[in-house]
């Protein structure tokens, strides 16, 4: 065995169908679509090279800088919405009653598909019959908030299914990094007479800091080039009002035909990306705690 | 010694890459007869046996028909639901591999599909078949011509009306508008009392344009927006603007569903489907529910009736005979198909059967004219279709004649301007300007 792994060529041999594989499906299409971006290209007939006509017009499009503007802060949504998480964790990892089961609900979002979540509340949000309405109405508000078809509040109304989506993905990973750390830490630490919130803070915080890391950097990538629910609840409307970068790409590329131009966005969406990871690992960049 | 390695690695990689890329392009196109030596037919359509049972039990009688005349023949089908179809038909046309035969919709969506050389024209298909030649209903067919070349077959014909529900009319002793300042009457006295007088799916778009749509032809004459698309006239003509403004007021009325612009079309028809919106602006796509569909209650079914979209005072439009509508989906055969002749053939038969049996076995009104004494069919289709006979023009839908950019624009703009965040002057100005970008 030990003379199988020190041949380089069997080693190579391993790793290449993952390599091919990775290759074909994701780096590939990556600089393919950097050069269909450089192309006039209805998606259907022969491409036409402009140079960099279509990067020139991205930077230069508002509506870009809106739905780039509108993914940015749905990251911070979500990062935000992990303190939440975080102390659910804490809370279900605490050993109360029920933990088990709780986890279990928290969970469920993430079985549904996200279409099937998005068809729930579309009907939560129906203006007329729906459920958030019928109970202000209930409780006395006389004109209830038109949520999604209002372009001020649309984008915001989405964030919720979008962070409710995601918890039991969030909180599960939490609590099985917390569950990891020593008994005997805070064992010694109830002994020296700490509280359970100092505990918390001191000895269980520091020591799951790279999950967080991860965590943060996870929820904002993945905010940033969100789509699902967002396509299906609003489509990005009304009037762009909560549009976000994908979705923008979409509309582009299949509804306009104008696939060019929706390669241009998509390489503009990966280099933020890649520049945004970049900075929170800047940010984040400190010493991992050891005891 | 390392290094070495390293570039044999890469330089392996790269050759099984090609490899695998060569074995893509070349391993689709390749198989043209089957098994038992029968010519293979593709057809891809859009009418799975799920949603579209009727449309779906139809074409397959037709294949089996057909198969049975033509022993060397075998259709294959492909069957996918609407969105999707539309989808997979881009991707397939991207990498040239469309099938034989399938489906299109016309103007602005066949056009870059003939542009980039896809499709085969279908004159002779046409000109060649004596039961075909006069079938269709004029002006239908030419939707799908580029350059003076037919190069679709439609089979679904559509036009739009305002349907009502007669009992919520007759509780508010309300009568059917025959002029807008009756509607608006109408609306208010819906309005006043609670009820929604109309129900649109403006997130969609396309659904609140009909309103759009109707009230440019009653106010700026039948061809008006059709001249607009052709760059004979201009989209920030008064006429348009002051329909935009009409929309706006009854959306300041209280016209239309709470929240239109986030309702999706399918959202918007519960509405009307559970009695409660008075009115529905919608096309005859929509028919078999009010009259011949199992899954629809009789009683809902009896209390449904039509009106055309009233005329405006002072407009040019004055005729109530004029309708929005347009084709639904038609055949296209593929330019680069090795069954190229079978498949036309194909298609010919495809579009007079389809003639023959849709109407009855589908509720779907087809793009070739039927004989109604012969057939028994619910009232509202004989009303309708002889409405079609005396039609005066049926300008086709906005959206579907312009290219697809300026469509998509015009959805987003329609379902602003239902949800008041643009003015009519700003609604009509960003379409002008698409539009002259586009004409230059």
């Amino acid at each position: 065995m030990k003379n199988v792994m020190s041949n380089k060529f069997v080693i190579t041999l391993y790793v290449l169908p993952a390599l091919i594989l990775i290759l074909l499906l994701i780096y590939i299409p990556i600089v393919l679509t950097g050069y269909y971006g450089l192309m006039d290209w209805n998606g259907i007939g022969k491409m036409k090279f402009i140079g960099l006509d279509n990067y020139i017009e991205l930077v230069k499009d508002k509506l870009f800088w809106q739905s780039t503007w509108h993914s940015l802060l749905l990251g911070l949504f979500s990062t935000v919405s992990l303190v939440g998480y975080l102390i659910l964790s804490l809370i279900l990892a605490s050993k109360i009653k029920g933990a088990n089961f709780l986890r279990k609900i928290y969970l469920i979002p993430m079985l549904l598909s996200s279409v099937a979540i998005g068809q729930l509340w579309a009907k939560i949000f129906d203006p007329t019959n729906g459920m958030i309405n019928r109970l202000l109405i209930i409780f006395g508000v006389d004109n209830p908030p038109v949520w999604l078809a209002d372009s001020k509040i649309a984008l915001y109304a989405l964030f919720f299914p979008i962070v409710w989506q995601y918890a039991g993905f969030y909180i599960i990973i939490f609590y099985a990094a917390l569950k990891n750390v020593p008994e005997e830490l805070i064992e010694a630490a109830k002994i020296d007479g700490a509280t359970s919130i100092q505990i918390a803070y001191k000895i269980k915080l520091p020591l799951i800091a790279g999950v967080i890391k991860v965590m943060v950097i996870l929820a904002i990538v993945g905010s940033l080039k969100y789509f699902d629910l967002i396509f299906v609840l609003t489509g990005g409307g009304p009037n762009h009002a909560s549009e976000v970068m994908a979705s923008y790409m979409y509309s582009e590329a299949f509804s306009k035909y104008n696939f060019g131009y929706g390669s241009a966005i998509g390489f503009g969406l990966l280099i933020i990306c890649l520049v945004m990871t970049w900075l929170i690992q800047k940010l984040l960049s400190s010493k991992e705690v050891e005891f | 010694m390392f290094k070495k390695k390293t570039v044999a690695m890469i330089i392996s990689v790269i050759m099984l890459v090609s490899l695998a890329l060569a074995g893509c392009s070349s391993s689709s196109s390749t198989e043209e007869k089957s098994a038992d030596g029968k010519k293979v037919i593709k057809f891809m359509h859009l009418w799975p046996e799920g949603s579209s049972n009727a449309q779906f039990s139809i074409v397959k009688d037709i294949i089996g028909e057909y198969e049975k005349e033509h022993k060397d023949i075998k259709i294959e089908t492909e069957i996918l639901n609407p969105d999707q179809y539309r989808e997979k038909l881009k991707v397939l046309a991207s990498s040239n591999e469309l099938p034989d035969i399938g489906m299109t919709w016309s103007d602005g969506f066949i056009k870059p599909y003939v542009d980039g050389g896809m499709l085969a024209p279908l004159d002779d298909v046409v000109n060649k078949n004596p039961d075909l030649k006069d079938a269709f209903i004029p002006g239908v067919k030419e939707s799908y011509a580029v350059d003076g070349k037919t190069y679709g077959l439609p089979l679904e014909l559509n036009i739009s009306y305002v349907f009502y529900n007669k009992e919520i009319f007759k509780k508010y002793n309300l009568e059917v508008p025959k002029t807008f300042e009756e509607y608006k009457k109408v609306v208010k006295t819906l309005a006043d009392n609670g009820v929604v007088p109309a129900t649109v799916g403006a997130k969609d778009g396309w659904p609140a344009s009909f309103w759009f749509m109707y009230l440019a032809d009653r106010i700026g004459g039948p061809t008006i927006l059709t001249d607009v698309i052709h760059g004979k006239a201009k989209m920030d003509d008064p006429a348009i603007v002051k329909a935009a403004q009409e929309v706006q007021n009854l959306v300041d009325m209280g016209g239309f569903v709470k929240g239109a612009s986030a309702l999706s079309n399918d959202d918007a028809k519960g509405y009307f489907m559970n009695e409660k919106a008075a009115m529905f602006l919608t096309a005859t796509w929509e028919l078999p529910n009010y009259t011949t569909s199992p899954d629809v209650k009789q009683e809902f079914k009896d209390k449904i009736g039509y009106f055309k979209f009233p005329t405006y005072e002072g407009g040019k439009g004055t005729d109530i005979n004029s309708y929005v509508g347009g084709p639904g989906v038609g055949l296209f055969v593929a330019k680069d198909s090795k069954v190229q002749k079978e498949a036309k053939d194909f298609v010919g038969y495809l579009v007079k059967r389809w003639g023959e049996k849709s109407v009855t076995d589908a509720g779907v009104i087809p793009a070739t004219k039927v004989d109604t004494s012969k057939l028994k069919l619910a009232p509202m289709y004989i009303d309708i279709l002889k409405d079609l006979s005396e039609a005066s023009n049926v300008t086709t839908y906005f959206d579907t004649q312009s290219s697809p950019a300026v469509s998509e624009l015009h959805h987003d703009l329609v379902t602003a301007l239902f949800g008041k965040q643009i003015t009519p002057k700003d609604f009509v100005k960003q379409q002008a300007d698409a539009l002259a970008k586009e004409q230059k």
